[in-house]
């Protein structure tokens, strides 16, 4: 029993990474309708930045917060200048982009940082928590990232931009004959989402240790969280990425070699999606012919 | 040639075209000539060279298959990289273990390969837009780490394959062989592809991948039909699996990785999705252009691959033959209407 409520926390540990990046691929597709393979190197190159900061004395949090606004206007720039002359083609040549940003963001990281693994302190002491049950680190990483989604909730739900953007992402045509600015918005979309993914990304960075393809696997299971919970649904996002934290923890202690717990994990998730196809918390579409 | 016939030639010289040629008859002596360029190529070229080609072609097959299903019936599949493995495996494994010829692994991993693609089409009948791209993302992920799991795959080390040699008698060698081989190969498949796509199963894709409520009130069975384009792309793709393993003569889970799923997109979208043609065009980036992005920079050659793909998608978002194809389809229309306009002249003065 005590192993597995071990499990259980620091499968709602990494569960809190994924949900974090899940959400960030949530806000991304609900304003474009588009599926950010980037979004993982995103936030890999903006924990290089933090990591930068850290290594040039700057204190903690300080250098927390100025990767933040970085990432933020960096989001806001790669809406602007590289997914925007996209934004009317062809879904596949848009998803072509993101790969090829997820390449190039990936080659300049090894370029720049080269591919050794760094290590990135954690402000978190990583000391065991009642009764080894869980460890601080691990409590830190879910309260950040709860801490995150009440301030994206409060900032969605109470602020007039907030507001803005999810009428720009709901109806865009409407939207603009509101005197919303639909561009911007999406930007500052893309933007928050990589501020998002930057939290992330440093809150893994001390337990995986950052190098260029740190969070090549994170993809996979943020995607699937996100999917889980329905794409449409960011509260289902969040709940998704936990989902599949617990469930690829369990599984790897539990049912299989750890070789295969990927796959098995993915098995499982698959084989709930074929019952709720649009995720657990996600809406169908309805089509009028 | 007899005088009818040859007055029927000098009458469609006559009427409209390019320089006297209609536009139809212009692509028929292009496609001879790619044909004759193709079979003329390899003695022209270096050993290593030839054995690009033979990846480019095995490359346009893979990216065939995938353009079957995402172009012409609207499924996205980032999954295909497992499919070719599978096909790339099923030939390996029957040439080492069964000592099969290798010429003869290629039905048997069309048969996988289409087994297996409506064996995964059934479930993907629920899934849409991102759920199946995440499905198949999902099994391109899994496809290393299972092949690597069990030993009848030859684990981790993968399988070496005895080299695939000529027929005796015959004075080309090895590979150049092979080229002519998987050459032959790619020319039934365009053919195949192409017979299919312009007839019943064709139209009835594109019906479904249009508008899929209004395709099932007319008739079509979008289930059916949806799980044939499965299978008959994952056909073509275990196909070309099969030859990269004959070719290359060693498969390796490592070769199968995510990386090649997504190349097989990119290659799609780059040449064009919904075109034959276009797949060719994505072998062709799939093999060079990394390689001459390593030319221009050896710090980081995978920054200037993603720059390849940023300005093509950008120059070009339908892919190359995609935003070419509407240009001859339009000068087509233009000489088949002053054809047509020429007919109507020629009627009257014969009438008078």
């Amino acid at each position: 029993m005590h192993l597995f409520l071990q499990q259980i926390f620091s499968g709602l540990a990494a569960g809190a990474i994924y949900a974090s990046m899940a959400l960030a691929l949530v806000m991304i597709y609900r304003a474009t309708d588009l599926v950010n393979f980037a979004q993982c190197d995103m936030a890999m190159f903006s924990t290089y930045i933090a990591w930068m900061l850290v290594n040039a004395d700057v204190p903690y949090w300080a250098a927390f917060a100025i990767t933040l606004v970085v990432s933020f206007i960096g989001g806001m720039l790669i809406e602007r200048i590289v997914i925007r002359p996209v934004e009317n083609a062809p879904v596949l040549a848009a998803v072509v982009v993101t790969i090829g940003l997820l390449l190039i963001l990936n080659a300049l990281a090894g370029w720049l940082f080269t591919y050794t693994l760094q290590e990135f302190p954690s402000p978190f002491p990583d000391r065991p928590l009642f009764g080894a049950l869980m460890t601080t680190r691990d409590l830190g990483i879910i309260a950040v990232t709860l801490v995150m989604l009440g301030l994206l909730f409060v900032f969605f739900r109470f602020t007039t931009i907030g507001l803005a953007m999810r009428a720009a992402a709901q109806n865009p045509a409407s939207a603009r004959l509101c005197g919303i600015k639909v561009g911007r918005m999406l930007a500052i979309g893309w933007g928050l989402a990589a501020a998002i993914g930057a939290t992330a990304g440093i809150m893994v960075a001390p337990i995986l240790f950052l190098d260029p393809n740190m969070m090549g696997g994170v993809l996979l299971y943020a995607f699937t969280g996100a999917l889980l919970g329905g794409i449409t649904s960011p509260v289902g996002a969040v709940i998704g990425g936990l989902i599949v934290g617990v469930t690829e923890n369990l599984v790897g202690t539990y049912l299989i070699a750890s070789q295969l717990k990927l796959t098995v994990a993915l098995i499982l998730i698959i084989v709930v999606l074929v019952f709720r196809p649009n995720g657990l918390f996600g809406t169908a579409i309805v089509r009028r012919v | 040639m007899n005088d009818s016939a040859a007055a029927i030639a000098t009458e469609k010289l006559a009427i409209g075209g390019i320089a006297g040629l209609r536009v139809d008859t212009w692509r028929r002596l292009g496609i001879a000539a790619l044909i004759v360029l193709a079979a003329a190529l390899p003695f022209g070229l270096s050993n290593y060279h030839v054995f690009e080609l033979t990846l480019v072609m095995i490359y346009a097959i893979a990216v065939l298959g995938l353009n079957i299903l995402t172009g012409y019936n609207g499924q996205i599949s980032l999954g295909h990289g497992g499919f070719f493995a599978a096909g790339a495996y099923a030939a390996a494994i029957l040439m080492h273990r069964y000592g099969v010829p290798y010429w003869a692994t290629l039905p048997a991993a069309a048969f996988v390969g289409f087994a297996l693609g409506v064996l995964f089409g059934l479930p993907a009948l629920r899934f849409e837009g991102p759920y199946l791209a995440l499905v198949t993302l999902a099994m391109a992920v899994a496809t290393p780490q299972t092949l690597k799991y069990f030993s009848w795959t030859g684990g981790q080390q993968g399988i070496h394959l005895a080299k695939a040699m000529p027929p005796p008698g015959l004075p080309i060698d090895r590979d150049r062989w092979l080229y002519f081989f998987v050459l032959v190969v790619l020319l039934i498949a365009i053919r195949v592809a192409a017979n299919m796509l312009n007839g019943r199963t064709g139209r009835a894709w594109m019906a479904i991948r249009d508008h899929s409520i209004a395709a099932a009130a007319m008739g079509i069975h979008t289930a059916r039909y949806k799980t044939l384009a499965f299978g008959t792309s994952t056909l073509f793709t275990a196909v070309a699996g099969a030859l990269s393993a004959i070719v290359v003569g060693f498969v390796a889970p490592e070769s199968f990785s995510l990386f090649l799923s997504l190349s097989f997109l990119v290659g799609s979208a780059v040449g064009g999705i919904a075109t034959i043609g276009g797949a060719i065009l994505g072998g062709f980036f799939i093999e060079f252009v990394p390689n001459f992005a390593n030319d221009i920079s050896d710090a980081a050659p995978w920054a200037i691959y993603g720059l390849a793909m940023l300005l093509f998608m950008y120059a070009m978002p339908r892919g190359v033959v995609g935003s070419v194809g509407p240009l001859v389809a339009w000068l087509r229309a233009r000489t088949r209407r002053s054809a047509a306009g020429e007919q109507v002249l020629s009627n009257s003065t014969s009438a008078k």
